[in-house]
């Protein structure tokens, strides 16, 4: 298995930590002038997200993590699993639809996603950062209110429901920033 | 150049702003010296022998020395301080070196590879009496007023941890006040007294250390002497002492050794270390060797300043590449 000396840490080094993959996010090398070097790590853990913070003496190991990043495309999900493909090597991978409760409301079929891959199984998804979805429902605006910028709400065709303006219309196409879930635009067809 | 520092859009002009608040700290300095009658010494960056403590790592390059068939090792100073030691046994008086100084592997936002060092030693000195130099010093360049503290080791850990007595506190105590405040280490043995000492300082104290003062911390354990003299009637702490202020480290300074003897025997622990530790042996400075035993060091104090941390204070800036003209990987 292949190991990082702490001499090799930096940003977005995907490490080992009590058999789980984690990624570095800030390494601060401590070095008194008359002392032993440590150096200050925040991590994040890949499997649940969380950011934490270690102190590693100087010369310490990790192992490596098998962590990468990968395109593939969103193909169907069949309510236990979310189904993906490699569209070159057309290799599927299936991920259980509990890890990706946060983002499901962002797939669309077709898609190409961000996939992560740890020792080659899925463990995370990120999908485009806009995506185009339907309207399939939301109120009528009230005639005269275009001033009103709080806008409504609009179910969309994932289930998603985001605040849109007040002139978007059941049946309407929407352009979507799936980071903040927020409207960016009426989309062209 | 002149038309950028016109032109206050231009993002050129802000670097020439920096440089030109970093050219008036070094000519202050050296000021601050020249009216108090210590002589600038420029001494050489290039040595055949270089520092044998085991936490500081030199660079060295290869020179070609006529008559020598290989080029010879040359190491990079860490620090003015043999050099400037060899002038002190020869009678050069109060002297100073501002300029640069060389740690292998030191890369964060408060270290630089490569940074100016302003080192000063001053003869007859006490610890103390150098102490106030360097708060009138620092006091000057920051200049908002703040209040001097000093603070012995032993007090900071009561003050700072809840640790009444650190030289006979046991690594388990140590290890407790890291605990309790959730910091994680990895890599130290649970019975090593030293380096779980050592994490309380850096992990827990420092950052308290120079709020709204200038802290003088003194009178370290005897093991980390360095050069420093250890009083025969407090054989357990070291006449040294190191200033912080904002939590930054600031300046290391020594009550010095003064023979020869004294010096090989620091020398040769450090290297016994060094082997233990299985890092590479590193030849002695013997030309500081041999003129100490010819001519002991004059009583005297010295002490080492960062002077990129300085003015990183004085400017509010956070990461010391900000203090420079380029950082190491900018260069």
């Amino acid at each position: 298995m292949a190991t990082y000396s702490t001499n090799e840490f930096k940003n977005g080094l995907k490490f080992l930590l009590d058999g789980q993959p984690c990624t570095i996010v800030d390494n601060t090398i401590v070095q008194p002038g008359k002392g032993q070097a440590f150096n200050r790590v925040k991590y994040r853990n890949l499997m649940t997200g969380r950011v934490l913070e270690k102190t590693f003496k100087s010369g310490e190991k990790v192992e490596a993590a098998d962590v990468i990043d990968t395109q593939l495309q969103y193909l169907y999900n069949d309510g236990e699993f979310y189904h993906f493909m490699n569209p070159e090597s057309f290799d599927q991978y299936q991920v259980a639809a509990a890890a990706i409760e946060d983002v499901s409301k962002w797939l669309v079929e077709q898609d190409e996603c961000t996939v992560t891959l740890f020792n080659g199984e899925p463990i995370s998804v990120t999908p485009p950062k806009t995506t185009v979805l339907e309207v399939i429902q939301t109120d009528p605006g009230l005639k005269g209110d275009t001033v009103d910028s709080s806008g409504k709400p609009a179910t969309l065709s994932t289930g998603a429901v985001i605040q849109v303006p007040l002139f978007v219309k059941t049946g309407d196409k929407v352009l979507v920033n799936t980071e903040r879930g927020e409207y960016l635009s009426r989309a062209k067809e | 150049m002149s038309e950028l520092i016109q032109n206050p859009s231009d993002p050129a002009c802000s670097v020439f702003s920096r440089l030109q608040k970093r050219a008036q700290l070094l000519q202050t300095l050296r000021a601050f010296f020249y009216a108090r009658g210590v002589m600038e010494v420029d001494t050489p960056i290039l040595s055949a022998g270089t520092v044998p403590d085991v936490h500081l790592r030199a660079l060295s390059t290869l020179v070609q020395v006529p008559g020598e068939r290989d080029r010879q090792r040359f190491y990079l100073h860490t620090s003015p301080e043999y050099p400037m030691k060899r002038l002190l046994s020869l009678g050069s008086g109060d002297i100073f070196y501002l300029g640069k100084v060389f740690r292998d592997g030191d890369l964060s936002r408060r270290h630089q590879v490569e940074f100016t060092m302003l080192e000063w030693y001053r003869l007859g000195f006490s610890l103390f009496e150098l102490m106030d130099e360097v708060a009138e010093i620092i006091g000057q360049i920051l200049g908002d007023g703040r209040r001097v503290e000093k603070l012995s080791y032993r007090e900071a850990f009561e003050l700072h941890a809840g640790i009444g007595d650190i030289f006979n506190a046991t690594a388990g105590e140590c290890k407790a006040v890291l605990d309790a405040r959730g910091i994680e280490i990895v890599g130290v043995d649970d019975d090593d007294k030293p380096l779980w000492e050592q994490l309380v300082l850096t992990e827990v104290i420092e950052q308290q250390l120079g709020r709204h003062a200038i802290t003088l911390l003194y009178h370290y354990p005897a093991r980390e002497a360095a050069l420093a003299q250890v009083p025969a009637d407090n054989p357990l702490v070291a006449e040294r002492f190191e200033a912080y202020v904002d939590g930054l480290e600031l300046a290391n300074g020594y009550r010095e050794l003064a023979d020869a003897d004294a010096y090989r025997a620091r020398f040769n622990e450090a290297l016994a270390t060094r082997q233990t530790l299985g890092l590479e042996s590193v030849p002695l400075d013997e030309h500081l060797l041999q003129t100490l035993a010819a001519t002991p060091l004059p009583d005297c104090s010295g002490v080492a300043l960062g002077v990129d941390r300085l003015l990183m204070l004085q400017q509010g800036y956070t990461d010391i590449k900000d203090a420079m003209p380029f950082g190491l990987l900018e260069a």
